[in-house]
């Protein structure tokens, strides 16, 4: 006859942002190396050469960290104030840095004492880099100028002082040794040619500009201010490709993935937000514990940094498959293949008469229980901690099938300190998940109904259940708070033709506030 | 079976559909099974019907096998007559007339000539009484000769028995058992106290005697079974106690070596008890349904179960499952037409919807819809299925299961199960939980082809439009239903809803109110109204008469509104209880109460009379109608059977029975076949049948193994008639094997390619004229002949078939000949 029918699980629509290839790649880090720095970062560059070490810049200091050291192996410490943007040339042989006393100096990076020293601008300098052909130095000052300096000359080659505020970012081109763009706070992006006498081309952000980049391309710039990142089209003229307003306070500084295909930003809301540079959409998003200053990816993503307002830099290393070998040691012992395929590959020949095993079907533990109407026993083998605490649906499933057979009173009933607790810890981790709720608010009412006896005998108990009227009178308020939310959009909505969603919210959150008010009241009662 | 109807108009109902296995008697070879008025006789081999015993005319309440002659079995009916029957010819052989209505029949070895039965006395009591059966010749004899044996017994079959060859008679009514001896003609009466601390309940529900031993087993409401010794003696009797089943024992039966008493009852376990080993026992699982009645065969090779799901199980003592017959099983919920097997389809075993192919009048197969292990237990709140919709294409299946505990909790799941043309069979697709907040009261798929969008209605005040989207996020995943669009109006509770049947517009009745929609937008397009009276049915004109809707309000009102005009084209005062629109053409039937009895109409929308009327279809009202297609287009149909002509109309009654209309030369065809059908299945175990019959039943194995859901599928070729004469006739008479075995093969062919075959066979017959070789022809003449039993004789004969003919008159055939005739 008919065989016995599994417990069927179902499957909930899984919660939280859902798992891409992004969310893959971008998890596969391992946890963060925490180094503290003097003050804010506001500077992280790596290397070209090979090691790809990396210059940290804050407060009067930059320091050179090895890829995997967490000692600086170099420190520059000779400003007399704060230095900014500390960036190696394209060989990795200098270092410049700008200064809030208005130098810029470059440094071998061998060595420690600075090789030049660059005079001429009259406030801090927070802008430096290297021009492309690897002989003049770029600058941005809060005196309004950007400047172009001869290396072995230290002589001023060009002065524009087109900019109507503090210059604070920019950037060389690669391709193009006389091109280099600019970010002001006069809330334009300007591009310069050393060989004009003025920009050639403007761009208006409408904020502050904090940070620009250049595609490797080169025909596509983006540029962060305030809370907007954009991106311009510089073959067209500069247009507006693309303007991405993800994060809710000021973005400072933008970073590509190695590939060109991701484009990073980090702000002062504590959010890195990783773009795909195809479609502009956040495809990952990484959380810091403060306002993020700088971020800075190796060579092949293979680490991501990030300076923080705080003074701490977070490193994050890349995940290998060898290192997970090594964590894990000895591998277990699994039977061959040749043992599951035993007498299975045997091909009867025409005339056999073949005699065949009845397949007999593999239940889980519970459903044997079940199929026994071993209620209790069902139920036990369902709340051990690996099946409670990793997969609840089963637990659920199986609770849910003891009450349409009526017997979920008997399996609950009769439980000692230990049994009830472990029903209590499941209950309270649970009760308001959505998902769960109305079946486990029926389970919460039948427990307080059976051992309302024994309240008062057990510490533990008693600690567990007053633990639940808490969380549940906080679902309350809680569900309250939706309502209200709920009656406000409602007005909003009721002026908008899709009306459905709010329609459906709106039916779904009463329901479960109803249940869970109701069983409140029960623990008020009782407790 | 027939019920005449104003001459040329009658009510069928599907024959072995229904079996109400009451009363059971089980054979080795045949399974002999009361149901309403006739007694039906089943293979337990084959499955197959093979005599219907007709002749009471009213409900048959007993059924017991002649002691001194085997073949033959008594009835007895409501109609106050006892029959003698041959039951392996089906032939009535004598009627008793006793003039009271008769409960209950039993036979004895001891009393010969004898039968007792029950028969009702004044003020409502029963008495068992030995009716002496006269031995005078003819068909019908009074019998007048009655002795009361016991006073106050129950009339229910199970609760009296014989035991130990009818040296006394056990009867149980209500907590009392009183057993009679015939020799000491005494009777001793135990009693039971109602309900002890313990909350036993002990009312008796069944008896069996022990065959061979002074035994006899009762059965209790608590579901204990008691076995009584001694009871001989008013004193010093005693009983022993076994309790297993936790609700009534329903049946008790000895085997008739008394080595095992057999039990069932609700749980749909049959438990076999060992004799004399205490509570030893062993069980027979899931048998689907709550047991009925229990009957094991004269050798005790064979057990039989009865199931109150319309359901005999025949199993060998070794606990395999033999054979199941299995009827129409009696469900709630829509009745469907699956467009692709042609099957109806409604509520089947608990929890499963039934294909039931009205064509063979077979279930095809059960579809598993909830998906759960069924608890029998009385008081369980079951998961139903109440709603069930397939769209035009057949490729897509919606159903609704319940669940109601009390008020306030409320299981809805809405599932909606693919076609999937491999396995032929549904697959569940998406499964949606609370689909809605309140009970889903109607659901519709629309008729669009490419789209293909479902409807449902709920209590909640919205009803839902659902779409197959694709999801490109879930990987692994195919399509699937979400919902598109959630509509209401003026928070009224919407009660049906139809789709046009382009697909194109869909109405949507709230109350009095009927909304219809444009489901590209989703806009309100118009309202029509006709208070007072709540819309009990809406559904759309097809056709040439696509342009109304038609709807049937709570207040007898038929209204039909023009859609192009937005006005009410006609309407009248009907007390429509069903309108049914047929599919394939522009006819409605109309359902209407009156009197305690059923009127049917049928009519198209645009014309203002009925195309045809029919009185009193059945008493009762109808609970749901269905237009199935038919295979081909009835031919020659007159006027007032035109609508009959593309598409048969079905319909089940309050008392769940399913009848349908049918022309008159249907009904001559059904008898034709019903006839050809008897001469077919007296089979017995034949050299073919192990051949075959192993096949099928590997097959059916494995059919039950895919979780019996795989659909029916094409039959293996039955033997015909010439092989099985093939196989009996002794191996002397036959010509020799070579030549033989081309007859043998051809035989075996599907007769679709037989009639390919034929024609290139008459070519070849043309060419081997000039060889005269008279053994092949005479070879190629028998395949004809063989196809030939069933299709009609084709009465014309071209020149050179005579010239064959003449031919082979002149050839010795007596063999053949021989074969054919017996």
């Amino acid at each position: 006859m008919a065989s016995y029918k599994a417990t069927r699980i179902p499957s909930f629509p899984r919660l939280g942002e859902k798992v891409t290839q992004d969310t893959l790649y971008w998890r596969n880090y391992k946890t963060p190396v925490q180094i503290k720095e003097f003050g804010a970062v506001t500077k992280i560059d790596f290397s070209p050469l090979s090691p790809h070490n990396y210059a940290v810049t804050a407060s009067t200091r930059i320091h050179i960290y090895g890829p995997y050291s967490q000692e600086p192996v170099k420190s520059f410490t000779r400003f007399k104030d704060t230095a900014y943007s500390g960036t190696f040339r394209s060989d990795g042989q200098l270092l410049v840095a700008g200064s809030e006393e208005a130098l810029i100096r470059l440094f071998d990076v061998s060595g420690r004492v600075a090789l030049r020293e660059y005079t001429g601008h009259s406030k801090a300098v927070h802008f430096t880099d290297f021009s492309a052909d690897r002989f003049h130095i770029l600058s941005g000052s809060d005196d309004y100028t950007c400047r172009l300096w001869d290396i072995p000359s230290s002589a001023e080659v060009s002065r524009y002082s087109e900019h109507t505020d503090y210059v604070r970012c920019g950037t060389p081109s690669r391709l193009n040794p006389d091109v280099f763009i600019t970010g002001s706070y006069d809330h334009t992006v300007k591009v310069f040619d050393s060989r004009k006498e003025r920009s050639v081309m403007t761009m208006d952000h409408g904020q502050p500009v904090e940070s620009v980049l250049l595609f490797p391309s080169e025909g596509l710039l983006v540029s962060a201010g305030g809370r907007y990142v954009k991106v311009w089209d510089m073959l067209k003229g500069g247009q507006v490709l693309v303007s991405l307003k993800n994060h809710h306070k000021t973005v400072t500084c933008l970073c590509m993935s190695s590939t060109g295909q991701r484009l990073l930003s980090g702000s002062l809301d504590r959010h890195v937000k990783v773009y795909s540079t195809t479609t502009y959409k956040v495809v990952h998003n990484f959380d810091y514990a403060a306002s993020i200053l700088s971020i800075a990816l190796a060579p092949n993503d293979d680490s991501i940094i990030a300076g923080m307002t705080n003074g701490v830099l977070s490193v994050k290393h890349k995940k290998h498959p060898e290192d997970r070998k090594m964590v894990g040691g000895t591998s277990r012992h699994r039977p061959a293949y040749r043992v599951f395929v035993k007498g299975k590959n045997y091909m009867p020949k025409q005339d056999d008469f073949l005699v065949r095993k009845r397949e007999k079907a593999h239940l889980k533990q519970y459903d044997k229980e079940l199929k026994r109407f071993q209620v209790s026993k069902a139920l036990d083998s369902v709340l051990k901690p690996h099946v409670r605490l990793k997969t609840p649906e089963v637990t659920v499933a199986v609770i849910q099938e003891l009450n349409r057979r009526g017997t979920l009173k008997n399996a609950l009933a009769g439980r000692d300190e230990k049994g009830l607790s472990i029903l209590l810890s499941f209950l309270i981790r649970n009760v308001v998940d959505s998902r769960f709720a109305p079946i486990l608010l029926t389970v919460a009412e039948m427990v307080l109904d059976i051992y309302m006896k024994v309240v008062g005998q057990s510490a533990v108990v008693d600690k567990q259940i007053l633990k639940l009227q808490e969380l549940v009178e906080k679902e309350i308020d809680y569900q309250q708070e939706l309502m209200e939310v709920l009656g406000m959009m409602d007005t909003l909505f009721a002026t908008m033709t899709a009306k459905k969603e709010a329609a459906a919210l709106c039916l779904v959150h009463f329901s479960t506030n109803h249940c869970i008010s109701k069983l409140s009241k029960k623990i008020q009662k009782g407790g | 079976m027939y019920r005449w109807q104003s001459g040329l108009w009658r009510l069928i109902d599907p024959g072995p559909g229904w079996i109400f296995a009451s009363l059971i008697h089980l054979f080795v070879q045949f399974l002999l099974c009361a149901s309403g008025d006739a007694v039906h006789v089943y293979s337990t081999s084959t499955e197959e019907r093979v005599h219907v015993l007709q002749g009471h005319v009213d409900l048959v309440t007993g059924l017991r096998l002649n002691s001194s002659n085997h073949l033959q079995v008594y009835s007895c009916s409501l109609d106050g007559t006892v029959k003698l029957w041959d039951f392996t010819d089906g032939i009535l052989i004598k009627t008793y007339i006793v003039g009271h209505k008769i409960f209950s029949l039993y036979v004895s070895k001891f009393h010969e000539g004898t039968v007792f039965i029950i028969l009702p006395m004044e003020s409502k009591a029963f008495q068992l009484v030995a009716l002496h059966l006269p031995k005078t010749t003819g068909p019908e004899v009074e019998a007048r000769d009655i002795l009361s044996v016991l006073r106050d017994v129950s009339p229910i079959p199970k609760a009296t028995s014989f035991g130990r060859g009818g040296e006394f008679v056990a009867s149980a009514s209500g907590l009392q058992l009183s057993v009679y001896f015939f020799r000491k003609q005494k009777t001793y009466r135990f009693s039971l106290k109602a309900n002890d601390k313990k909350g036993a309940r002990n009312r008796f529900t069944c008896v069996a005697s022990h065959p061979n031993d002074d035994c006899i087993a009762t059965g209790h409401e608590d579901g204990k079974i008691r076995l009584w010794r001694n009871f001989s003696q008013k004193k010093e009797y005693t009983y022993s106690t076994e309790h297993w089943h936790h609700s009534a024992v329903n049946a008790l039966h000895f085997t008739p070596e008394g080595t095992e008493l057999l039990s069932g009852g609700v749980e749909s376990v049959l438990v076999l008890w060992r004799y004399g080993a205490g509570s030893k026992k062993d069980f027979v699982p899931r048998l689907g349904s709550a047991i009925e009645h229990i009957s094991v065969s004269p050798d005790g090779s064979l057990y039989c179960t009865s199931h109150k799901d319309n359901k005999i199980v025949v199993m060998k003592s070794s606990r395999d499952i033999s054979a199941i017959i299995q009827g129409l099983v009696k469900g709630v919920t829509d009745l469907l037409i699956d467009p692709r097997t042609k099957a109806l389809v409604c509520n089947g075993k608990p929890g499963h919807l039934q294909f039931f192919s009205l064509r063979h009048d077979k279930q095809l197969y059960n579809l598993d819809i909830v998906q759960q292990e069924y608890i029998h237990e009385a008081g369980l709140h079951q998961c139903e299925v109440t709603k069930a919709a397939i769209d035009a294409q057949g490729s897509w299946l919606a159903t609704v299961e319940e669940r109601q505990e009390n008020p306030e909790e409320l299981d809805i799941i809405l599932k909606l199960w693919a076609y999937d043309e491999s396995t032929q069979s549904f697959h569940l697709n998406t499964s949606i939980s609370m689909a809605h907040e309140g009970q889903i009261s109607a659901m519709c798929f629309s008729g669009d082809a490419e789209a293909t969008m479902l409807v449902t209605t709920g209590r909640d005040g919205h009803f839902k439009a659902w779409l197959l989207a694709d999801h490109p996020d879930a990987q692994g995943e195919g399509a699937s239903w979400s919902c598109d669009y959630v509509g209401s109006y003026h928070r009224r509770e919407p009660t049906r809803c139809c789709f046009s049947a382009d697909g194109s517009l869909l109405a949507v009745g709230f109350g009095e109110v009927v909304t219809v929609w444009s489901p590209s937008t989703w806009e309100l397009l118009v309202t029509f109204s006709q208070p007072p009276g709540d819309i009990r049915d809406l559904c759309f004109g097809r056709l040439s008469c696509s342009k109304y809707l038609l709807g049937t309000t709570t207040k007898n009102l038929l209204c039909c509104w023009n859609l192009l005009t937005c006005s009410l084209e006609w309407s009248s005062t009907v007390d429509v209880i069903l309108l049914q629109p047929d599919p394939l053409s522009e006819n409605m039937a109309a359902f209407s109460r009156a009197s305690g009895s059923t009127d049917l109409f049928v009519f198209k929308p645009s014309e203002p009379r009925p195309l045809f009327s029919q009185k009193a279809v059945c008493s009762g009202t109808v609970r749901r109608a269905v237009f199935a297609p038919r295979e081909e287009v009835l031919e020659g149909c007159d006027e007032s059977t035109q609508w009959l002509s593309c598409s048969r109309l079905y319909f089940l009654t309050e008392h769940m029975e399913l009848m349908t209309f049918s022309t008159k030369s249907e009904e001559d065809q059904i008898i034709a076949s019903s006839k050809q059908l008897v001469i077919d299945d007296s089979v017995a175990v034949t050299p073919f049948y192990l051949l075959l019959g192993k096949h099928r039943k590997s097959q059916r194995e494995t059919q039950d193994s895919v979780s019996s859901h795989t659909a029916a599928r094409i039959q293996l070729p039955q033997g015909s008639p010439a092989i099985r004469e093939l196989l009996h006739t002794p191996a002397h008479v036959l010509p020799s094997a070579s030549f033989l075995c081309n007859m043998f093969v051809n035989s075996l062919l599907i007769s679709k390619c037989r009639e390919e075959e034929m024609g290139s066979e008459e070519e070849e017959e043309a060419e081997e004229q000039e060889s005269e070789g008279e053994m092949e022809a005479s070879v190629s003449a028998q395949g004809p002949a063989v196809q030939g039993f069933q299709t009609e004789p084709t009465p014309q004969l071209s020149k050179a078939q005579e010239r064959e003919l003449r031919k082979l008159q002149k050839a010795d055939f007596s063999w053949l000949s021989s074969l054919l005739d017996s």
